[in-house]
């Protein structure tokens, strides 16, 4: 535990001291939700009928360009195989890497999305929804990004690979968290949508780090 | 049966067999060298020592039992130092050394990490950001990494490049230290340093040529 402990602390305070990339994906975030109110016009109950698809699509974006160096700095400067060689599982290492970059990436998503809600018109009653729904979905994109990652590590031009092998996988997320927010606002029940986004990002829990882990021994070999 | 050993090791690279029916035997505080010419499978034999790589045939075993049973185990006990210096520009020379000691190690190593930069001349360098560091205190930053915490055995890859005269002889020093107390050390290198009595692998003796191997898996014309 001290050890998983250890490796999120090194990754915040790489990224802290770096600044730049991962506040990159919230700048990238904002400024993606602020384009369609530009783009689709201003008219209040257009842009709140497609808010909660607005800021799911972008969020989703957002995580994905913001993994694609996930384990590719670590890879390059030799860290990656230290890792490997620390005397803990690479499943845990693969966890601890996922939980920094949530509370890097993941948690300001959190934060900004209800702000930029605000922006786009959508009702209040879809709020704490939204802000739950995102709070179940971001770690399971997370997850599943860093197994996209950890299959493109060391290859050339792997962003564009890592779109085509994670999009797919993240539509499921995508569809169940964009249904519970407008369940919410339609006064439904958002209950079962939101267990459904947690049942998504326990199998995450469970899958993805063996898949990722084995993912990087082959990129090590 | 030796302590750490490996039996009929075959090495497969990208579908090319790199060395086949290697052996080689270490018993505690002996030195084992790796010679040969680039591209012989020297590092590929250090990643087969670590786990990092696993054989096509044969097994790396220590005290008898295969490494892959039990990988963490196998871990814990060794330090790799590879051509790559696993060194992080943003963390300061201390941060750096302290992550790698905290997951060596079960308990805190805040002695140890600055005895280590210290045996590596690093110590007055601490609390500066590694990317100011030149290459070859990168390397002796690389290598302080295997004075912290105790581990039985050093698997080091090229560890004198970059490295001024000081420097070596400190590698040496440290390197006789922890033979004496009974640990292992395989080095690759091509320098001749003097590591007192330890015993040579040539790896051009073991290894396939080109030509031959792609014959015989009918890549090529003959």
């Amino acid at each position: 535990m001290s050890r998983f402990l250890l490796i999120v602390r090194r990754d915040l305070r790489i990224a802290f001291r770096q600044g730049g990339d991962s506040s990159m994906a919230v700048v990238f975030f904002v400024l993606a939700v602020v384009l369609f109110p530009l783009g689709v016009g201003p008219e209040a109950n257009v842009l709140a009928r497609i808010s909660s698809g607005v800021i799911w699509v972008t969020a989703l974006l957002a995580t994905m360009l913001s993994l694609e160096l996930l384990f590719q700095a670590d890879y390059e400067d030799g860290s990656l195989e230290l890792l490997a060689l620390a005397p803990l599982p690479l499943e845990t290492v693969v966890l601890a890497k996922c939980l920094a970059n949530w509370l890097l990436i993941g948690l300001p998503l959190l934060v900004a999305a209800p702000l930029l809600a605000v922006l786009l018109h959508m009702s209040a009653a879809g709020f704490a929804t939204l802000a739950l729904a995102m709070a179940l979905g971001t770690p399971t994109l997370i997850l599943i990004g860093a197994l996209g990652a950890a299959l493109t590590v060391g290859a050339r031009r792997g962003g564009v690979l890592l779109s085509l092998l994670v999009l797919p996988l993240f539509v499921p997320v995508l569809i169940f968290g964009v249904a519970a927010v407008d369940h919410a606002i339609a006064g439904l029940e958002a209950r079962p949508l939101l267990l459904a986004l947690a049942g998504l990002l326990l199998a995450a829990l469970a899958l993805t780090p063996w898949a990722s882990a084995a993912a990087l021994r082959q990129a090590l070999e | 049966m030796s302590l750490f050993a490996g039996h009929d090791l075959t090495c497969v690279r990208g579908e090319r067999r790199v060395f086949a029916q290697l052996d080689f035997a270490l018993e505690q505080g002996n030195a084992l060298v790796l010679r040969g010419p680039n591209g012989s499978g020297k590092s590929s034999l250090l990643r087969l020592m670590a786990g990092l790589l696993r054989p096509a045939e044969g097994a790396v075993t220590w005290d008898g039992a295969p490494i892959d049973q039990d990988p963490e185990t196998h871990h814990a006990r060794l330090r790799y130092v590879g051509h790559l210096d696993g060194v992080k520009s943003a963390l300061t020379v201390a941060e750096n050394l302290s992550v790698w000691a905290g997951l060596a190690g079960d308990r805190p190593h805040g002695g140890d990490v600055g005895a280590a930069l210290d045996r590596f001349g690093l110590f007055h360098l601490s609390d500066i950001p590694a990317r100011m560091l030149s290459a070859g205190q990168r390397r002796r930053l690389a290598l302080a990494r295997a004075l912290v915490g105790p581990a039985a055995l050093w698997l080091l890859d090229e560890p004198t490049v970059a490295l001024d005269a000081p420097s070596v002889a400190a590698l040496l020093r440290a390197i006789a230290e922890h033979r004496a107390g009974g640990g292992m050390v395989v080095a690759a290198t091509h320098a001749d340093i003097d590591l007192g009595a330890f015993s040579e692998l040539d790896l051009a003796r073991h290894a396939i040529p080109w030509s031959e191997d792609a014959q015989r898996q009918g890549d090529l014309p003959a």
